[in-house]
């Protein structure tokens, strides 16, 4: 009786390892066959010709958005694990799981009516990495309050012991130590930033051109909107740079993942009295 | 009391996440308002969306500027994204369970972290590169053997399994791609609530004769019921705000409701991306901030939903399950 359960939840979990692996191949597999020297030497043109404006796009909103995050995100996650044991810290770690959990396209949306329209910015560079910030400040955040509240309280003792200021403490002492939390959450909010699309649609908009660098103004394109849009188009020239996108994005988004897991797993809570 | 720039540093900082929040509900409220006026609750029961003759001059109608025969209704697409996810969930959740129970228990130690990645793995794809997935895969798949195999079973007994295939596109595609998009929260979750079961708990059943799957479920699945709800809702918050992966299997319907599983649907968060195109072309921007009143909705529901979901399991949240 009891074998048929195992049985079932054994099941259970190959009908979800099949898709899985499926996803994998069939992106590997076709986004191998259609990669060639040109994707990463010339720009969209139309539905052929290369992807080098996407992929540069890519790069520069991920690393915008990460510009912007990473800054807020630890100093509130330094915040919340120093200072943060009263009702205003219980309150900003529930809104930032709720922020967590609200829908990619509502915060482009809403990029899209204040800074696209409202501050007449248009589809900009800025506008696509702001969006991306507002999306993965929470997880930074949370990524480094753990990380702090996981050093040992004895060495912040001893430092403040030796007339250390506050700021020398935190800086100094518990900032090193959790460096490698901090990057973790860093490279997640990466990977999250990397396979978005929906709130770059409305914010960062399309352009087959590379970006000149202009902050807002000035459409960008960017991989995953080749994905969406190419799949849709009745080219096999078209079908192929949406394939060869998709396998840029997964690659990227495995990297940087893989990264991610094994610098936590690497990295154990600091015992006390070593 | 000394003034403390590092530590207003800090809370200034913190002070972003709570005002982002805020910032979206006034926003949204506030560019949505003459949406909200001209709509009114016809909005959620009306059934027809179109914009009326936009090459007409508008009309002054409940004191605001739109086109002639302007119509904004969202039932059709509130029913499309409460059937998705509802199907989704339905498959997602027998599933999450057996899957959790599997690596929780199912396995011996060495094997655990190595199934476990491919479980988290899943949540790690884009949902772009679902949208393609299925797609390129699963809707002809559907179309040749899934649709008619359910069809000729089940189709028999429920109307609603019967009728027309058509393309493959439609509710059932999207529904699929949601639920594997959910199991890996539900999953997720539920192990790690089953791996915190005090081994006492599962000695005690074990004493009492109860065999290893009667320990799993008498005595530790009662023990994670608010965990499993929790993530549940968790998925189902999940389910209704996904965008791209369901803009790219469901068909996209206007204007009609679903009859069999088969048809195409149109949800709410995709429908604000397939639609921006011809709202940006309505003179009077009232199709544009119809949608930000959509938005505004989803907003408000996943606020609740998290909401209800952090509340049930707790406020521990792990690393390992992000």
């Amino acid at each position: 009786m009891s074998g048929i359960n195992w049985i079932l939840a054994g099941f259970a979990f190959v009908i979800v390892a099949v898709p899985l692996l499926d996803i994998l191949y069939t992106v590997l597999a076709k986004g191998f066959s259609a990669l060639s020297f040109k994707l990463f030497t010339e720009v969209t043109n139309g539905i052929s010709g290369g992807l080098l404006n996407a992929i540069t796009g890519t790069l520069v909103l991920v690393a915008g958005a990460l510009l912007i995050a990473v800054p807020v995100g630890v100093l509130a996650g330094i915040h919340l694990s120093e200072f943060g044991r009263g009702r205003f810290g219980r309150l900003v770690r529930f809104l930032d799981d709720v922020l967590t959990g609200v829908p990619s396209i509502v915060l482009g949306y809403f990029s899209y009516v204040t800074l696209v329209i409202g501050m007449g910015w248009q589809f900009s560079m800025l506008a696509g990495s702001i969006t991306l910030a507002i999306m993965v400040v929470p997880y930074i955040a949370r990524f480094t309050e753990i990380a702090f509240s996981q050093v040992p309280n004895n060495l912040r003792e001893a430092g403040y012991a030796l007339g250390l200021r506050e700021f020398t403490v935190i800086t100094r002492i518990a900032l090193p130590l959790a460096l490698p939390g901090i990057l973790t959450g860093a490279l997640l909010a990466m990977a999250i930033s990397l396979g978005e699309t929906a709130p770059l649609i409305y914010t960062a908009g399309w352009s087959n051109f590379l970006w000149s660098g202009r902050l807002i103004h000035e459409p960008i394109g960017y991989l995953t909107y080749v994905i969406w849009s190419f799949i849709n188009q009745p080219y096999r020239s078209a079908h192929a740079l949406a394939f060869a996108a998709a396998f840029l994005v997964i690659l990227l988004v495995l990297l940087t993942n893989v990264a991610a897991t094994s610098l936590l797993r690497r990295t154990h809570p600091i015992r006390p009295g070593r | 009391m000394t003034l403390r720039p590092f530590r207003m540093v800090l809370l200034l900082a913190t002070s972003l996440i709570p005002l982002a929040l805020v910032a979206i509900f006034v926003f949204l409220a506030h560019y949505s308002w003459p949406a909200i006026r001209f709509n009114g609750l016809g909005f959620l029961g009306g059934h027809t969306w179109s914009l009326g003759n936009l090459y007409a001059n508008p009309v002054e109608r409940h004191g605001q500027q739109v086109p002639i025969g302007a119509n904004y209704g969202i039932l059709v697409f509130i029913v499309g994204t409460l059937s998705t996810s509802a199907i989704a969930l339905a498959i997602a959740i027998p599933v999450s369970l057996g899957v959790a129970i599997f690596l929780a228990e199912g396995l011996n130690a060495r094997l655990r972290p190595v199934l476990s990645f491919i479980v988290e793995l899943l949540a790690a794809v884009p949902s772009v590169v679902y949208g393609l997935w299925g797609y390129s895969v699963l809707t002809p798949l559907i179309a040749r053997d899934i649709g008619p195999a359910l069809r000729g079973s089940l189709g028999r007994i429920i109307p609603f399994f019967g009728g027309s295939i058509g393309s493959g596109y439609g509710l059932l595609a999207a529904s699929l791609v949601l639920a594997l998009m959910v199991v890996p929260i539900i999953a997720a979750t539920v192990r790690d609530g089953l791996a915190r079961v005090p081994a006492e708990t599962k000695e005690a059943a074990y004493a009492l004769g109860a065999t290893h799957f009667e320990v799993v479920r008498r005595a530790m699945l009662p023990m994670v019921r608010s965990n499993i709800i929790g993530a549940c809702i968790l998925g189902l918050g999940r389910a209704l705000g996904e965008t791209m992966a369901v803009l790219m299997v469901s068909g996209g319907a206007l204007n009609y409701f679903p009859n069999n599983i088969y048809s195409p649907v149109t949800t709410m968060a995709s429908f604000i991306v397939s639609q921006l195109d011809s709202a940006l072309q309505d003179p009077t921007g009232m199709a544009v901030r119809s949608l930000a009143e959509i938005a505004l909705i989803l907003f408000i529901i996943a606020v609740i939903t998290n909401m209800l979901a952090r509340f049930l399991t707790g406020s521990s949240r792990h690393v390992s399950s992000l």
